[in-house]
């Protein structure tokens, strides 16, 4: 069973050395994906194992518990989905010109490896570890958000390391400090990191210390969650990277920064004060949506309408962390996954209409439902999953997070959000609508899809049915790692 | 001794404000990083501790030469980029921003003094932090790639200057990934300004904002 814990961030690392060693061959483009699949396998099998409490391995440095073996599933999911829509997609890529095999080489070796810094990042039991794992999500996936190597892909990169580095520099300044206070209430240095020792100290940590800390890590895993305010590179960067990686980046990334801080909320809460952590939150949260509505109401670009939603999302989140119940915890992470899979059908939709109208504008994208039948149905599922219609998952997870915040006597944060939701939901719907039905141009370019990508979006769409039917074996797991974060 | 190590990163943090010649700053950084290895190395003389000392010894390496190498390799091969001529803040109203941001950085740590008062180490910490505001403002009032790159490195080596005045040091784990991290960061950092150079043919930040709502 811990061999699993280990089998989780070695075999993308398998798969990133195989790609650096052979190129961007089948078979190693393959290996990611088998990897991804390895992932997904090893969180949902971890789950009934972890449920009884954290398992280790690596000499403890790695720690698995139940919000990690639910992280594991959704990395594993997207990423398995996303990787393999890159076989074909970066095939058709080569094909047309646009890469050479160097390019596709760093592309098949930086993917598996930014899975995996993903994975240990979600499994580190020490919050330092976790923090360079964080960190190293953004050096990885630099070089993958200027792959396409033209003006505005190397400008979005540039701005992504930055503002993403700048942000989790202060996250480190906060472990650092939380490091000192819990050295101050007597924890020994060598242990002062360790989660567990840390959830065993938390009581004892000193009030203003651990909340100049906690402030620190909200502002900076914040920002690679794309929490205002050093969210205004996400948009950017997730428009500028491959279509695959824009999926990784909207679907996994932004919620395995996001879990650091879910991570870290048991520790910060008994010192800081519950209060405390929950307004940081609750404001972030709400600004985050409400910058998030307003720019998708004045977008002119397809990728960064997706990208804004994402922003939505994450601000929906927070703001479901902030409420802090177990109701919230468990309907935050059910949203994590749905928004997971809706964004990858989503990217990938975007993706295909982007390489056969060789642009990203809405206005340049008409009547795509009578040009392709699969691009435009995935298109609309997936916008109906992430403004969540029913019956998708989302609708669920957004439901019991409005239910959660009534509970908590928070209405007006509801009240609030809802307007911005709604005006979210209005802009999305009516451009889809625009882009997706009339009468097709005589000179409409013709939708190619690479044969990958299409199974891939078949797959994705049923898989956003079936989670909204039922979270089935899911739901285990789910109300175990909410009752790791939340407290009642 | 700590206190004097503390205020000289503070006084070099202003001399890159003051300065404009990107190579001048470069050196600068390379000195900040040399007296930032002097912290470990004057603990682990003075308490005789040999891993201290290693520790400091690395960071000599990686932050008074191998860091301020990197950048200085890609500002020597871009002509246009030796010189910040126009920040969108000037040289007067930098400082007097710095001036206030130092008074920030002692309001902000009182907390932390607090905790443990008599600690020389710990009283030292305002500077750190004040190092690390100054840095963040650098970095959004220059137009220079390679200056954000620079505020980048000092809010890395303030940090890191915070790290050793509160704690002694972080596990060495983590002081090893942190370190790994930047020392990437900025080969990607380098790696992007070059590409971008021969792209546009400059890095003035301003002109390429083409990614806007």
């Amino acid at each position: 069973m811990d061999a699993l814990v280990l089998l989780a961030p070695l075999a993308p690392a398998a798969a990133a050395v195989l790609a650096a060693a052979t190129g961007w061959r089948r078979v190693s483009a393959l290996g990611t994906a088998v990897a991804a699949l390895a992932i997904g396998i090893s969180g949902a099998v971890l789950a009934p194992a972890v449920a009884g409490g954290p398992r280790y391995a690596l000499g403890g440095l790695l720690r698995a518990d139940s919000l990690s073996a639910m992280l594991l599933i959704v990395i594993g999911a997207v990423g398995a989905l996303a990787s393999f829509a890159g076989v074909n997609y970066l095939d058709a890529q080569i094909a047309a010109g646009r890469t050479g095999p160097r390019r596709a080489r760093l592309y098949g070796t930086l993917v598996p490896g930014f899975l995996s810094a993903m994975v240990v990042a979600v499994l580190a039991a020490n919050i330092g570890v976790m923090w360079a794992a964080v960190e190293a999500t953004t050096v990885i996936t630099a070089f993958l958000v200027g792959h396409r190597g033209q003006r505005s892909a190397l400008a979005a990169a540039w701005k992504y390391v930055v503002i993403c580095s700048v942000g989790i520099a202060l996250a480190l300044l906060g472990t650092v400090l939380l490091y000192f206070a819990a050295e101050q209430a007597g924890v020994p240095p060598g242990q002062a990191l360790d989660l567990d020792t840390l959830l065993a100290h938390a009581g004892g940590l000193d009030p203003a210390v651990t909340r100049l800390a906690a402030g620190l890590l909200l502002i900076g895993y914040g920002a690679k969650a794309g929490l205002v305010p050093f969210h205004t590179w996400l948009a950017d960067a997730h428009s500028q990277a491959p279509s695959p990686v824009s999926a990784l980046m909207s679907g996994v990334l932004l919620a395995v920064g996001f879990s650091a801080l879910l991570r870290l909320a048991p520790v910060l809460a008994p010192a800081a004060g519950a209060g405390y952590l929950r307004t940081g939150l609750l404001v972030l949260g709400l600004a985050t949506v409400a910058v998030a509505a307003l720019l998708l109401t004045v977008q002119a670009d397809l990728k960064r309408m997706l990208a804004y939603s994402s922003m939505e999302n994450m601000g929906l989140i927070a703001i479901a962390a902030s409420v802090g119940s177990r109701l919230a915890v468990a309907a935050l992470l059910l949203h994590v996954l749905a928004h997971g899979l809706g964004k990858t059908v989503l990217f990938l939709a975007a993706g295909t209409l982007q390489e056969s109208h060789e642009s990203t504008a809405i206005s340049a994208i008409r009547a795509v439902l009578a040009r392709s039948r699969l691009i435009g149905i995935s298109f609309a599922v997936g916008i109906a999953v992430v403004v969540a219609v029913p019956p998708f998952a989302m609708f669920a997870s957004e439901v019991a997070i409005a239910r959660s915040l009534a509970d908590a006597r928070l209405g007006w944060v509801l009240a609030v959000a809802g307007v911005f939701v709604l005006i979210a939901f209005a802009a999305l719907v009516s451009r889809t609508v625009g882009m997706l039905l009339g009468a097709p141009d005589a000179g409409a370019p013709a939708i190619a899809v690479p044969r990958s990508v299409a199974v891939v979006l078949v797959v994705g769409v049923l898989a956003c049915l079936a989670l909204g039917v039922t979270a089935g074996p899911l739901a285990g797991v789910i109300e175990q790692a909410a009752a790791l974060v939340g407290g009642s | 001794m700590t206190n004097l190590l503390a205020g000289s990163l503070l006084v070099i943090a202003l001399l890159i404000v003051w300065r404009r010649e990107l190579r001048a700053i470069v050196v600068l950084l390379g000195v900040q990083g040399a007296v930032l290895a002097a912290l470990p190395i004057a603990y682990g003389a003075a308490s005789g501790e040999p891993e201290l000392i290693a520790v400091g010894a690395a960071m000599l390496v990686l932050r008074a030469w191998l860091l301020p190498a990197i950048l200085a390799r890609v500002v020597a091969a871009d002509r246009a980029a030796r010189r910040e001529t126009a920040p969108l803040v000037g040289t007067a109203g930098s400082l007097l921003a710095c001036a206030v941001l130092i008074v920030l950085a002692f309001a902000v740590s009182r907390p932390v003094i607090e905790l443990r008062p008599d600690d020389a180490a710990v009283r030292a910490v305002p500077a750190a932090v004040a190092v690390l505001l100054i840095a963040v403002f650098t970095m959004a009032a220059r137009r220079q790639a390679l200056s954000q790159a620079v505020g980048f490195l000092m809010l890395d080596n303030a940090i890191t200057a915070a790290a050793f005045l509160l704690a002694g040091g972080i596990p060495l784990i983590v002081e090893l990934g942190a370190s790994l991290d930047v020392l990437f960061a900025m080969l990607v950092l380098g790696v992007l300004a070059t590409r971008m150079r021969r792209v546009f043919g400059d890095t003035d930040l301003h002109r390429l904002q083409e990614l806007r709502d």
